[in-house]
């Protein structure tokens, strides 16, 4: 049982470890790597950020729009909404139709909050 | 006969033969993950290879162009070239990058969605691991992507990436309801979360779940294109407006590796498709007698799902921001939420409210 996650891990390890290996490939191999083309570059207008070919107007990091939040908190909202449904839908033939009524009543005590979020317009792209 | 299981029985034979030679036995559990996962990579990056040159040659094909033909037969050393071509490129890094999360978001991009091919079933017997919660362990793990293009954005510092990263976020948690909803309704009728015991399920009923279930598939295909990032859904990369979207500031072998992310996210959904809905390795229904083994109908069946989300590429034009929000949340969530209550009603109705 626990071994199968082994294989898990050990797809994480290597896939990890490939990567690196196609990092370290490329800084061989890439100009002013190891053993790639040297040549000479202004060094703070290459590495510069990149923004249209003009320079940089303040930060990058800037205030953004609120909506993303409210999608974020929705999100957490279903997201937890369909780990209650997974456990009830395996066993859903041994459940029956009381079971079912259960999940309905679960899942419209959420509907309420959609339809109320919906018209509270906080699913509206702005 | 040549069967997928067979082949499975004859490598692990070979190799735990070469393992009796070489008098490692007590190393077997450890060396063989290592290979599989080797097996893994390496059928992976072929296949996805051929599915740049495929998409290559699909968009041509659309567009009454040939295409690529000039490296090796019909091209097909063209994608080769390309992949070594991003090798020797020059790794160019913007200076002012967060340097840490900026290093490690192409290794999460890539490493979350290679891991969900632990679950992928490509014939009987013929699976990595087959964990009895496949679909959830799929979702989970191929929910990491988001966690990678935010980072991606954010630490490029640069205006672009980080709305390419905020749009992308916004979007993939937003299909990403849509899609796990979609499933709950195979789960209920074959109340399993394997995939191979997903399979046998409609190898016993006789029928695929793509016939009662033809609305989850039209859910789950849209939310996969969408969670993928690929067109029509492509807004965090929409280069008209936002140049790359969240990978602007990588170039070379780094934005190598969110391209492969992207393509094995399309094949994992794919395959997780053809699994729940178009019966994984078994053949078209009367073609049994041919003796085709499992596998060759799976990759049948996946390159034709692979073949439907390239053609939604070229034959769809890209949503807007609000359109594509609105789509997510206003129809495909409510359609799939009534898709679960109508299916347990439509089973109570046919087999009664008994327990079974």
């Amino acid at each position: 049982m626990l071994e199968q996650y082994g294989y898990v891990l050990v797809f994480l390890l290597a896939g990890i470890f490939f990567i690196l290996m196609a990092f370290i490939t490329g800084w061989v191999f890439s100009p002013n790597g190891l053993l790639g083309l040297r040549y000479k570059y202004k060094k703070e207008i290459l590495e510069d950020t990149y923004e249209c070919g003009v320079e940089t107007q303040g930060t990058s990091w800037f205030r953004f729009n609120i909506s993303f939040y409210l999608y974020a908190l929705l999100f957490v909202i279903f997201d937890i909404e369909t780990v209650f449904l997974y456990p009830w839908a395996v066993s859903f033939k041994k459940l029956g139709v009381f079971g079912f009524v259960e999940m309905v009543v679960f899942i419209a005590i959420l509907l309420v909050g959609f339809a109320y979020a919906w018209k509270k317009e906080a699913l509206k792209w702005e | 006969m040549l069967t997928g299981e067979n082949i499975v029985q004859l490598v692990s034979g070979l190799l735990h033969w070469a393992y009796a030679q070489a008098g490692i036995s007590s190393l077997a559990g450890v060396i063989d993950p290592i290979i599989s996962a080797v097996v893994m990579f390496g059928f992976i990056a072929v296949f996805v290879m051929f599915l740049v040159w495929m998409e290559r040659k699909v968009s041509a094909h659309m567009q009454s162009r040939i295409g690529p033909n000039r490296v090796g037969p019909l091209g097909l050393l063209q994608t080769v070239a390309d992949a070594i071509k991003l090798t020797i490129k020059e790794d160019v890094k913007p200076v002012n990058r967060d340097k840490v999360p900026y290093f490690i978001a192409p290794i999460v991009a890539f490493v979350a969605t290679f891991m969900g091919m632990v679950v992928i079933p490509f014939d009987k017997g013929v699976v990595v691991q087959d964990l009895n919660v496949g679909i959830l362990y799929i979702i989970a793990i191929t929910g990491f992507t988001v966690i990678a293009i935010l980072t991606a954005g954010w630490s490029s510092n640069n205006k672009y990436a980080l709305l390419g990263g905020f749009r992308s976020a916004a979007q993939i948690i937003s299909y990403e309801v849509s899609l796990v909803l979609s499933v709950v309704p195979i789960i209920m009728i074959t109340g399993t979360l394997s995939l191979s015991g997903i399979v046998e399920y409609q190898k016993q009923a006789g029928y695929w779940f793509i016939l009662p279930q033809i609305v989850a598939f039209l859910i789950f295909i849209t939310s996969a294109t969408a969670e993928a990032n690929r067109a029509p859904f492509d807004i965090p990369e929409a280069e008209s407006e936002l140049i790359g979207g969240f990978h602007t500031e990588y170039s070379g072998v780094k934005f190598a590796m969110f391209f492969l992310g992207e393509y094995i996210a399309v094949v994992v959904s794919s395959a997780v498709a053809v699994t729940l809905f178009l019966g994984g390795w078994l053949p078209l229904p009367y073609l049994d007698f041919l003796h085709i083994p499992g596998f060759v109908w799976f990759l049948a069946k996946l390159l034709l799902v692979i073949y439907l989300i390239m053609a939604f590429r070229w034959t769809f034009p890209r949503l807007r921001v609000d359109q594509l929000m609105d789509f997510g949340w206003k129809v495909l969530i409510p359609i799939s939420i009534i898709n679960i209550l109508a299916t347990a009603v439509v089973w109570f109705c046919l087999y009664g409210k008994g327990a079974q």
